[in-house]
């Protein structure tokens, strides 16, 4: 019933626009605002009050749909985890050196991603400092010889076989392509996954319009072929970077 | 498709020495625990079991004492079409380009995520070597953690076929790019199924480098489709001209015959002048 009545008032808006629209060709005087020009079409069509407030609903809901659409939507599509704790990159980058201090190449070629909590241990046996965070990594997985279980802001989808191998050796290509500025963060972003798909928000990129400025804002497959065509002229094979 | 033109092409290849194969089936438990294929609760259900490598069993139709069987492994034969362009059977009539011929290494590719399940590719294919899922694969308690982290597990709806163990060869890669090396070695890219053979019937390498083992067993023509110059090496369905990257080898009469299917007399003509007949 709800949806009948709403049907039969969009098609009343849409006949009473078209009409209004012929009467506003009539008018010679075409400089005037819309409000004013759907008054006087609703003066020249005999005081049809229930034009203006049409428009005005068209307008309403257009503008609640469009918001919800882009700013309500994406809220409610990524829901929001924080990691284990804190992490400085900074501090840690400033310590130890380059990325590939932590994040290296094992001997057979592949990468070693997150590192271990073992690695950790040659500064970490001990409180080292006295964050909050510390406490907790010591406490809770170090002494506990645990890994902690970091929500990976650049995981990909299964299918996918990222060879850092390929981009970082082969094609000498700086971490921050890809990753940004990650090194120079001080703190740990929230971790957004997307509900339907439960990938992490980077991967489709922070802006939901698909704005991207920089080549980090995105990881999607169009943002790796996109790179590919400009730098090797070809998009690649499928199984290049599927498994 | 444009491909990636950096360095020279492989074209990976495999010899199976039929008089070799036992038929232990070692080449398809290795084959399905390599690449997560789901097994079902009755394996002998052959239209719901999906097997990559399947070991088929011939006979010379013969009856005792003449009689004489054969194991034959089938793998995808990874197709390069007529004249080796890439139009597999298969990479034709996929709609939504889910399998697609890479030029860079002849493997012929199936990407699960982009297949939307129409099947056409089974039915262009003569080898019966694609497999549809008809269920989720489901796995014994605690069996996931034990699956290979290198290959992606299919769901319900998609076609999958055997890729030549086409991980093990970015693997590879991956360790020539740290070693900063060019190119990998002929050992470094072997398929699942040719380490299980307990009989070292099947041998793998690439086609297209004359140091490799498959290339000297069979000896293709590169100016004749890769079809072997050896005379005991044969390809399945030859004169369909998929071309594929599988080879035969045997020394029986009987079994060569049974790669194709010849008419009466037909194979008389043919035996013995297997590297130059038919183009």
């Amino acid at each position: 019933m709800f949806w009948g009545s709403m049907s039969n008032c969009i098609i009343n808006i849409l006949i009473d626009g078209v009409f209004m629209s012929e009467l506003e060709e009539k008018t010679e005087n075409g400089s005037v605002g819309a409000v004013e020009e759907g008054a006087s079409g609703e003066q020249k069509a005999g005081g049809d009050s229930g034009v203006g407030y049409g428009v005005l609903f068209f307008i309403g809901a257009f503008v609640v749909c469009f918001l919800s659409g882009w700013l309500l939507f994406p809220n409610l599509l990524y829901s929001k985890k924080e990691q284990p704790f804190n992490f400085n990159h900074a501090l840690h980058v400033e310590e130890m050196g380059g990325c590939d201090s932590c994040h290296f190449f094992r001997e057979d070629g592949s990468f070693s991603g997150m590192p271990k909590t073992a690695s950790c241990l040659e500064c970490h046996e001990e409180l080292l400092g006295e964050t909050e965070d510390e406490a907790i990594f010591v406490a809770e997985y170090v002494e506990k010889e645990k890994e902690v279980p970091w929500l990976i802001y650049s995981e990909q989808p299964d299918c996918v076989f990222f060879s850092h191998a390929a981009h970082v050796v082969k094609a000498g290509m700086d971490c921050r392509s890809c990753h940004g500025d990650i090194g120079e963060s001080t703190t740990t972003k929230t971790y957004e996954e997307n509900r339907i798909t439960g990938y992490s928000r980077d991967i489709w990129g922070k802006s939901i319009w698909g704005i991207k400025k920089n080549s980090w804002d995105r990881m999607k497959m169009d943002d790796c072929a996109e790179c590919h065509q400009e730098e090797t002229g070809s998009k690649g094979a499928c199984f290049q970077c599927h498994k | 498709m444009k491909q990636d033109k950096h360095g020279k092409n492989h074209k990976f290849g495999m010899v199976v020495d039929l008089d070799k194969c036992t038929g232990c089936g070692s080449c398809m438990v290795a084959c399905m625990s390599e690449n997560n294929v789901p097994f079902k609760e009755d394996e002998s259900n052959k239209k719901d079991s999906l097997t990559w490598m399947r070991v088929y069993k011939i006979t010379n139709g013969k009856s005792f004492p003449e009689t004489e069987i054969c194991y034959m492994p089938r793998p995808c034969m990874h197709c390069g079409g007529k004249g080796d362009h890439g139009h597999s059977p298969c990479v034709s009539v996929c709609p939504a380009v889910a399998t697609d011929y890479d030029h860079s290494s002849g493997i012929v590719s199936q990407i699960y995520t982009r297949c939307f399940g129409c099947r056409y590719c089974m039915g262009a294919c003569p080898y019966h070597a694609r497999y549809f899922n008809w269920w989720d694969p489901k796995w014994p308690e605690g069996m996931e953690s034990y699956l290979s982290p290198d290959v992606s597990p299919r769901m319900r709806g998609v076609v999958e076929k055997c890729s030549f163990c086409f991980h093990r060869y970015q693997e590879a890669r991956d360790l020539a790019y740290v070693e900063e090396r060019d190119d990998i070695e002929e050992q470094e890219y072997q398929t699942a199924c040719t380490q299980a053979c307990p009989a070292g019937a099947i041998t793998f390498g690439d086609l297209n480098n004359p140091d490799h083992a498959v290339s000297q067993l069979v000896e293709p023509d590169a100016h004749n489709c890769g079809k072997p110059k050896n005379p005991k090496a044969f390809r399945l369905l030859e004169r369909l001209q998929t071309n594929p990257k599988v080879y035969y080898v045997s020394e029986r009469e009987w079994v060569r015959k049974a790669g194709d299917n010849y008419l009466d007399g037909e194979w008389e003509k043919v035996k013995n002048n297997h590297g130059k007949d038919h183009g």
